[in-house]
């Protein structure tokens, strides 16, 4: 913990409290998403719909990402102990799942437009592409910052006893995880199966 | 106390002068960051009132064009931009930086680089926004950016999209920071029903920012997207539905009128109760009103809607949910009547505008409970009763209740008080042109007068040419008004009366510190024992139950006044924020014009500013410090970053 925390009036770092306070916003932001999509379901202007999706390739995917979070704990509770070394290998661990992820994702775009579902294609495409895409984004954003994470604890500026700069980022990295978790039973899973049936 | 000039050890240099014009742009100083955001709102005032001269001159009478239709849309849209996101926001947030920290007893807010960050987004935003006069014409599809008109090329809404997102990239950073500072920095003993109720609505407000941004972030992203790349969210050809775009900008749209009235109603329940000598009546009742109209907010954004294809049933619902808004609101008016109800009342200019909110407020709140009534709002639409409507709100709500707050608080900042005289000429001719100018406009809306019309029909008759000719002649009464409080500010801050530290025997925190404010805030931070501390340090009551004055000294923290040798640690200021921002020009003009190239440098760029940010050099006893591992100090700015 930091040594400023017992300072403040809740008893909780400020920069905790200012991440959980943020997130609190980031949900909004990915709901609204989320109706839209849930809006343009249907309307695929005789386009590719949902059958496109690839479901179990999807799946290895969140899986990876998933499993990034578990290291992500991992990372944090070598931080509490003092132990830097172990937190880079696991900070490494999780920014590596996040990449093949991300890769994932650019390998599932690029598939759906060459079979014909492109940003401009239809409402349903638009709302897909941007929503997943915002995700990625911020997917990306994560890994830059446990890049960070791991650059700045070799320099000396992220210490053994600041651990609470793991765990905001933690925080942040778990945002994305259950974030994932959303989009991926109510993006791809629940209306392909709707189509199964 | 030591000073709070500290050694700062690391890989580059740091800004360490605190004067200047380099002081002024590196500050990381809540106070400083006020007042650049004032002066910056002045100057978005002046833009903003310009076009509006230009909007009554050319409906002074009908059939006539003094401006082309096109530019006509232009400033119409860019006034009303201007007016909620470049004038009454950013005024609120002027009175956050300052009071915040001063009111719950800190020396600053709990991030001041974000603090600046946010101030410098709001400016390269407002500049941003008014680039586009010059770069092929200024967005011209009303504030609102109804789509599809919005995503067609020639109205230029890009411009709008982008900016309104940059802006609310500031809001939102402002949020995060004010949250977290009044949940995690107030004095010890101040408790949440000890604090002061202008922090209570400036809670609900940020919390209103935090939930209400991200929604229009989205819709403005799809209008963006759309207008620029090409997505097909809004589009009805390939079935895209553009009342979604209604629904996400109302979702915002609405908790955005409470985002500018709350931090007004905020000021004037601090005034009215010093200039009335009696507490504020029912103290709990106002905190829970305005809580209850953060939540109530977010549930009636369709009654902006009713002629839209939403059905029955939702109009029904909504009808209702808007009705029943006005019933906390109702309680916060019948608080403030009954707070100067029986009180010592002092008529100084300060307690004159904030009478003139209570009275124009309530016109307009009416006004507003007329719009619950769907066949009636039906009618209304789209006319100048609305533009009525939410001018008496916007203007004589918001806008009294923040030029109240500037009355009355400019002691504070400057040590010195503004002229009583012309303060009374301001209040006066500025209540006689807002209701000579938007008063009429209520019965010209009902006898049918559109909005955003660049000519006024002839056809209307000569009852509705008369009252937008008094409309046009109340501008003129309230340009020479605004001059007035131009004048007076600016000769008051170079040589008016000089004011003491508590001009208005006041009744909270930021009054115990001398003025104008020292730039620690506090030489000790204060040990609250009660709601209105300030006030209980200085009076006592006698047996009858009547205030008498404690003797003087009484009122000192004698205790923490001697043992006052703490080391005072004060954030450094910063180049970063403002290197930073300036990443959002090539991003935003790479959004507007679909520009990937530029997009790739503003991304790099603020990424890059980041990392300035991140690795600037520390100053001593920061937990940042590079070779202080395990040490510890207390730190008045606990993880200041």
């Amino acid at each position: 913990m930091s040594t400023d925390a017992a300072t403040t009036t809740l008893g909780i770092d400020h920069r905790k409290l200012g991440m959980w306070t943020f997130l609190g916003s980031e949900f909004l932001f990915f709901g609204a998403f989320v109706s839209a999509y849930l809006l343009y379901l249907d309307t695929t202007a005789d386009g590719p719909g949902v059958e496109i999706f690839d479901i179990p390739f999807t799946s290895i995917s969140s899986f990876v990402l998933l499993m990034s979070s578990l290291t992500m704990v991992l990372a944090h509770h070598a931080h509490t102990k003092g132990d830097m070394r172990r937190m880079r290998l696991w900070i490494l661990a999780t920014a590596g799942q996040g990449a093949v992820f991300l890769g994932g994702q650019v390998f599932e775009f690029n598939v759906f437009v060459r079979e014909g579902l492109e940003l401009s294609t239809s409402p349903f495409a638009s709302s897909f592409f941007v929503l997943t895409g915002f995700h990625g984004l911020h997917v990306f954003v994560g890994i830059l910052l446990l890049a960070s994470l791991y650059a700045l604890s070799l320099t000396g500026k992220i210490k053994p006893n600041q651990d609470v700069k793991t765990e905001m980022i933690g925080l942040y990295w778990h945002f994305v995880d259950i974030i994932w978790v959303v989009i991926f039973t109510v993006v791809y899973l629940i209306p392909e199966i709707a189509v199964v049936e | 106390m030591s000073s709070s000039t500290t050694e700062r050890t690391g890989y580059a240099g740091r800004p360490r002068q605190r004067d200047g014009f380099v002081g002024w742009i590196t500050t990381t100083d809540h106070k400083k960051i006020g007042i650049m955001y004032f002066v910056t709102v002045l100057v978005f005032f002046t833009f903003g009132g310009i076009e509006s001269g230009f909007i009554r001159w050319q409906l002074g009478q009908a059939e006539q064009s003094v401006l082309t239709e096109e530019v006509y849309n232009q400033f119409f849209t860019m006034h009303g931009i201007t007016m909620v996101f470049l004038v009454v926001m950013p005024f609120s947030a002027a009175f956050f930086n300052y009071l915040i920290p001063l009111m719950i007893g800190a020396r600053d807010v709990a991030f001041p680089r974000l603090n600046a960050f946010s101030y410098w987004t709001y400016l390269f935003g407002g500049v941003f926004l008014y680039s586009s006069f010059a770069l092929g014409g200024a967005p011209n599809g009303s504030w609102v950016g109804y789509a599809p008109l919005s995503t067609d090329a020639v109205s230029n809404m890009a411009f709008y999209a982008v900016g309104i997102n940059i802006l609310g990239v500031s809001s939102l950073a402002a949020a995060v920071n004010f949250i977290v500072t009044i949940l995690n920095m107030r004095a010890p003993g101040m408790t949440f029903m000890r604090m002061p109720v202008f922090i209570w609505m400036a809670l609900v407000t940020n919390f209103l920012l935090l939930f209400a941004l991200p929604i229009i972030a989205v819709a403005l992203f799809m209008l963006n997207i759309d207008a620029v790349f090409g997505s097909q969210f809004f589009e009805p050809a390939t079935g895209g539905d553009p009342v979604l775009y209604q629904h996400l900008f109302w979702l915002f749209g609405h908790p955005e009128v409470y985002i500018m009235i709350l931090p007004a109603m905020g000021i004037i329940s601090e005034i009215l109760p010093v200039n009335a000598r009696k507490p504020l009546f029912g103290y709990a009742a106002v905190v829970f009103a305005g809580a209850a109209i953060g939540f109530i907010g977010f549930g009636v954004w369709a009654h902006h809607m009713f002629t839209s294809a939403i059905g029955p049933v939702a109009r029904s619902a909504f009808a209702l949910s808007t009705m029943f808004i006005a019933v906390p609101t109702g309680i916060k008016i019948f608080n403030w009547v009954f707070t100067m109800w029986g009180g010592k009342l002092r008529f100084n200019t300060p307690m004159l505008f904030s009478i003139g909110f209570v009275s124009m407020f309530t016109i307009g709140g009416l006004s507003g409970v007329t719009h619950a009534i769907v066949p009636h709002n039906a009618q209304q639409h789209d006319t100048y009763y609305v533009v009525a409507h939410f001018h008496y709100v916007l203007f004589g709500g918001a806008l009294f209740g923040l030029i109240a707050g500037i009355y009355y608080w400019f002691p504070k900042v400057t040590g010195k008080m503004m002229n009583e005289k012309l303060g009374k000429v301001h209040f006066w001719t500025w209540l006689a042109g807002f209701n000579l100018t938007f008063g009429p406009m209520h019965l010209s809306g009902l006898l049918g007068q559109p909005r955003r019309t660049a000519v006024l029909p002839g056809e209307l008759g000569s009852t509705v040419e008369l009252y937008n000719l008094l409309s046009s002649l109340g501008f003129v009464v309230l340009f020479f008004s605004a001059l007035v409080f131009l004048y007076n500010l600016i000769t008051s801050t170079r040589n008016g009366e000089a004011s003491g530290d508590d001009p208005w025997d006041a009744r909270t925190l930021e009054w115990i510190t001398p003025s104008p404010t020292p730039y620690e805030n506090f030489h000790v931070i204060p040990t609250v024992t009660h709601r209105d501390e300030f006030w209980h340090r200085k009076y006592a009551e006698d047996e009858a139950g009547r205030a008498i004055p404690v003797p003087a000294g009484a009122a000192e923290d004698h205790d923490a006044e001697a043992a006052h040798d703490e080391h005072i640690h004060m954030p450094d200021p910063s180049y970063w924020p403002l290197v930073q921002t300036l990443g959002f020009f090539p991003f935003g003009y790479g959004l507007v014009f679909g520009n990937f190239v530029l997009i790739g440098i503003g991304l790099a760029w603020l990424v890059i500013g980041m990392y300035g940010w991140i690795i600037e050099p520390v100053a001593e006893g920061d937990d940042d410090e590079p070779d202080d591992a395990g040490r510890t100090m207390p730190t008045a700015t606990a993880g200041a970053r």
